[in-house]
């Protein structure tokens, strides 16, 4: 029984590690912020949230502890990192950072521009 | 068999370290840099994870928390300073 929940744990952990391959990849693949900005915050919440799983269920199994500790740490990240992301990249679209030049579509410029007061604001 | 897996996956995450490292070196604007920075400490969250399940031992799981903490903040306070110039505002400085 330990044998089958360690080898789920371990799954789980060469899951995380290999998404948290897959975003460092994107972020040094992919062509501007916007974009790297998706890779880095889905990814590695989903990995370091499978990985956490996977530690948790370790010493669950192997050493009957029960610890809280990852837990509200898989809550906490799970909360803020993609607020984190959004955050950068709202402060990079409002310092003027250039999207792709092959990218097509920017609602948030048309929908300013249609509405000015909402800009001089300041 | 299971400390073989805990090896190839801290390998994987030392990689994708390296990889964040170059983004953070080269990167062409700042906020490219505070993306690279906050996958940086989410990465060092899971070193944390895979020692403290290599050395056998929880009482390094504290740091988990902490880190993730400390790094939600940094992020936090690089994006308003980049939007804005300044980290704490006074409104009443007129």
């Amino acid at each position: 029984m330990t044998e089958i929940f360690k080898f789920i744990s371990g799954a789980f952990i060469l899951l995380g590690a290999f998404l948290s391959l897959v975003s460092a990849f994107g972020i040094i693949r992919l062509p501007d912020v916007y974009t790297r900005n998706h890779a880095a915050s889905k990814t590695s919440t989903l990995g370091i949230m499978l990985l956490l799983t996977g530690t948790f269920i370790f010493f669950f199994v192997e050493h009957g502890h029960f610890n809280s500790r990852i837990l509200l740490g898989i809550f906490f990240i799970f909360m803020t990192a993609p607020v984190a992301g959004h955050l950068i990249s709202r402060a990079a679209y409002n310092t003027d950072v250039k999207l792709w030049d092959q990218s097509v579509e920017d609602d948030l410029k048309e929908s300013r521009e249609s509405k000015p007061s909402l800009i001089e604001r300041e | 068999m299971f400390e073989i897996v805990l090896q190839i996956s801290l390998l994987c995450v030392s990689i994708s370290m390296l990889g964040l490292l170059y983004r953070l070196i080269k990167g062409p604007t700042v906020p490219d840099r505070v993306v690279a920075l906050d996958a940086m400490g989410i990465n060092l969250i899971a070193i944390m994870a895979l020692t403290s399940m290599l050395l056998d031992t929880t009482a390094y799981l504290e740091g988990i928390l902490l880190l993730g903490i400390l790094s939600f903040i940094g992020t936090v306070a690089f994006s308003k300073f980049i939007e804005k110039g300044e980290v704490i505002e006074n409104d009443r400085d007129l």
